[in-house]
């Protein structure tokens, strides 16, 4: 039997034709149909004109900082498996995952890295939106969500600073959250909230942990489903 | 057949009226319990008063800091005060520097004078001065409770 016999056994299965209704046939209405019928392929357009994915376009900035999301989700889960977020625990689990875990170093710095170059990719892609004045309309919207996502995004790295639960961590925590308690009226009250209390302790890695780990990123993948989804609807990538 | 249309647009408006209300009511209902939710009721923290022993261990004109704590008990020749070690600018636990008679701050470089004025240095405000009493015959002082700048328990 070869290749193709094998293939076409396959792809006329039921199992196969029960998860792709479309075969992937040289047919513009076919094409299409494989694209609307599958989520993943139906973020993006049907067709796309070929000036319009041209690199120096956009540089591929945004699609680097999604690309940096992902890894970070991919790492972060797997540091989860082994990361305690409490006052006893974190900062031992934080040494084994760096000293005695197989590929825990890794993971971790994967993780660092990853965190940093997002933030300066997503800088970057704003710069980048910026200078080519691709804010104007009908994108205001989008350059919005774009804003959100980068307060999203530094808040991921400020809420993850605490967790290794060292000197560091404690110190940028104690500053920044002073920082927050400086705004007018509400300040106190929210850096209590935000802390747990009146001191950084359980509470606040406890708070910290749900805010890095869980309450911020599903509020980024939303908004990331919102961003990619107006980029089609406002036309796409225009060259100017 | 008009007023029969005009009553069904009352009756569609009431039903919308009502209808927005009750998950108006239930959004800023469930809004309220959720904010009070994450306002925790119970505090498990350390103690904020301390027992510092007898007034005749501090010599008179000295600093004396207790770092794990974060006070500094001053005693000059009319009495005690005691200062709070956290920095007023981000709050960083100050070092007292005998050598220049100066309470200075690692972060930022803040200065003060013992009786917690700003010298130099980001710092907006003096070093808060805190609560301290004598209780049967032994010094206490209290860190959550901040008191007047002039302060002072005679001795």
């Amino acid at each position: 039997m070869s290749v193709q016999e094998v293939k076409e056994r396959v792809v006329t299965t039921q199992v196969w034709q029960s998860i792709f209704r479309h075969r992937y046939l040289d047919s513009n209405r076919n094409r299409s149909l494989t694209v609307f019928s599958n989520l993943f392929l139906h973020i993006h357009p049907v067709k796309v004109r070929e000036k319009s994915i041209r690199l120096r376009h956009t540089m591929c900035l945004g699609g680097l900082s999604f690309g940096l999301f992902l890894a970070l989700v991919l790492s972060g889960v797997l540091l989860m498996f082994y990361y305690r977020p409490s006052v006893p625990q974190a900062y031992r689990d934080m040494k084994e995952l760096q000293f005695v875990v197989t590929s825990g170093a890794f993971l971790r710095n994967l993780h660092r890295w990853a965190a940093h170059a997002m933030v300066l990719f997503v800088f970057l892609h704003m710069a980048r939106v910026f200078f080519s004045g691709a804010y104007r309309p009908p994108r205001e919207f989008n350059w919005v969500i774009g804003v959100l996502l980068l307060i999203i995004t530094l808040l991921l790295s400020y809420t993850g600073y605490l967790l290794p639960w060292d000197q560091l961590a404690y110190w940028a925590i104690t500053v920044g959250t002073n920082m927050a308690q400086a705004a007018p009226v509400v300040g106190p009250k929210f850096r209590f909230l935000l802390l747990g209390g009146n001191i950084i302790g359980e509470n606040a890695l406890v708070r910290f942990y749900v805010l890095h780990c869980v309450v911020l990123p599903l509020s980024g993948g939303l908004l990331i489903g919102v961003h990619f989804w107006r980029i089609r609807k406002d036309g796409g990538v225009r060259p100017l | 057949m008009d007023g029969q249309e005009e009553q069904l647009t009352d009756r569609r408006r009431f039903f919308w009226i009502s209808g927005l209300t009750a998950l108006g009511a239930t959004a800023v209902g469930g809004g309220a319990v959720l904010a009070d939710f994450v306002d925790p009721k119970v505090l498990f923290e350390p103690p904020t008063a301390f027992r510092l022993g007898k007034p005749d261990n501090f010599p008179v004109n000295s600093v004396t800091a207790d770092y794990t704590r974060k006070i500094y008990i001053v005693r000059t020749e009319v009495g005690f005060f005691a200062l709070s070690a956290v920095c007023t600018h981000l709050g960083c636990i100050t070092r007292w520097v005998e050598d220049d008679e100066t309470i200075a701050c690692p972060c930022h470089g803040s200065k003060f004078k013992r009786d917690g004025t700003v010298v130099q240095g980001p710092a907006p405000r003096p070093l808060r001065r805190i609560a301290i009493r004598l209780e049967d015959g032994e010094l206490v002082v209290d860190t959550a409770v901040e008191v007047e700048r002039d302060a002072i328990l005679r001795a």
